[in-house]
């Protein structure tokens, strides 16, 4: 069963949310897997302080033109929709950064002219947080590409148990490939009209994956309602608030699992865990 | 011999586009006879990436030796530089005024890009 955690403004909670989450449902004695999928920023170890067990290099697959065999014939160039070969002379030429390992380059080229290397992406790392399974992607510095990388960690996540994908913010293709093929998206926002407008197109982007959702209120508190009133409106479930508790952000800076730091928290982490399994089954 | 300006219109008297990869068009100048030529670039202008190079692909097709713009990022250098292209940057003004610095030899060829990607 899996649960992608995402949001649409950043910073609304979704980590808070995932970790919190991912404690209460092993509490409950489920199988949990945790895996931070916002490969530009992982933040959820911080909190799950995972043990490292394996960390595997992941790649993209880019061309290399061998000079000898390219006649320019400019096939490649045509076919490819990123500029990532260009041909202006012998022999054509490669941008690597740009390329998205579509493979029509290789299907095109009746020269031979083109053999595989590879753009490495970044690493996957596999390890355990006491009961919880943990992943997570970290993307090489200057890569600019998250999907492929979030597609190799997405790869390594078990068959049995509830996954909790933490998913990047955002409303773009690093959250949907994230959040594509889950059970349930649960969406973090919070009561400002910041987090109403990117919320708004959150559900858009949801609602085109056709994949079931619910909405979490994270600060909420007196004020702004613009958020409930477009829940009722959309008739969209809200499955939790968290208030704005000064006391959950001292136990955030300081890196701590909520649900452990403040006792109280637990119970509504644990009836998350309740409200979540209920809306996937 | 023909050469390429970057051109915010179509017409000679146009002032000169700041951009390559995105530049609206590209006029393409025969210095012999005065004539020009009017590529339409609009297909780059929303590229999201790429768009330097697509330009750069459309100057070599025009068989073209030199290019005239404001500015110029890393990858259309790199691939104008592959084509043996000549590169000269920071000119502004109308196309037509642009043409004859040129023949007079007032400018000088670029040897590195001068902005980043997407400027």
């Amino acid at each position: 069963m899996k649960v992608s955690v995402a949001s649409g403004k950043g910073g609304t909670g979704k980590t808070t949310v995932a970790v919190n989450l991912a404690h209460a449902l092993a509490d409950m004695s489920r199988t949990v897997t945790y895996a931070d999928c916002d490969v530009e920023e992982p933040n959820g170890h911080i909190f799950l302080q995972p043990a490292i067990e394996t960390s595997t290099r992941a790649g993209v697959v880019i061309p290399v033109v061998n000079v000898k065999k390219c006649t320019a014939c400019g096939e490649c160039s045509r076919i490819c929709r990123f500029g990532a070969i260009a041909c202006l002379g012998r022999p054509a030429m490669t941008f690597p950064e740009l390329c998205k390992s579509c493979g029509g380059c290789f299907m095109v080229c009746e020269e031979r002219a083109l053999s595989e290397d590879v753009r490495e992406v970044g690493v996957v790392e596999e390890g355990r947080a006491g009961n919880i399974r943990f992943l997570q992607g970290r993307l090489r510095v200057g890569e600019a590409q998250s999907p492929p990388l979030i597609r190799r960690v997405k790869n390594k996540i078990p068959d049995e148990g509830v996954i909790i994908l933490d998913a990047p913010p955002g409303t773009s293709c690093p959250v949907i490939e994230t959040a594509r093929g889950s059970d349930y998206v649960l969406m973090v926002t919070e009561p400002t009209p910041f987090g109403l407008n990117d919320l708004k197109l959150a559900v858009e982007m949801v609602r085109v994956l056709d994949i079931p959702f619910g909405v979490g209120i994270n600060r909420a508190g007196p004020g702004n309602d613009g958020v409930e009133q477009f829940c009722r409106e959309e008739e969209i479930r809200i499955l939790f608030e968290l208030p704005d508790d000064r006391r959950i952000a001292e136990a955030y800076s300081r890196g701590e699992i909520v649900c452990r730091a403040i006792p109280e928290y637990a119970k509504v982490f644990e009836h998350l865990g309740r409200e979540v399994l209920e809306a996937v089954s | 011999m023909k050469i390429a300006v970057t051109s915010q219109g179509k017409e000679l008297e146009s002032p000169v586009d700041p951009r390559f990869g995105r530049a609206l068009y590209l006029l393409i100048v025969d210095t012999d006879t005065g004539a020009h030529e009017v590529v339409d670039n609009k297909q780059n202008l929303s590229a999201l990436q790429g768009a330097g190079i697509q330009a750069a692909e459309n100057v070599v097709r025009h068989g073209v030796s030199a290019l005239l713009t404001g500015h110029c990022g890393p990858k259309a250098f790199r691939a104008l530089s592959s084509a043996g292209i000549r590169l000269f940057t920071g000119v502004d003004g109308p196309v037509k005024s642009v043409v004859e610095k040129y023949k007079n030899g007032e400018y000088e060829p670029a040897v590195a890009p001068d902005v980043q990607g997407h400027w």
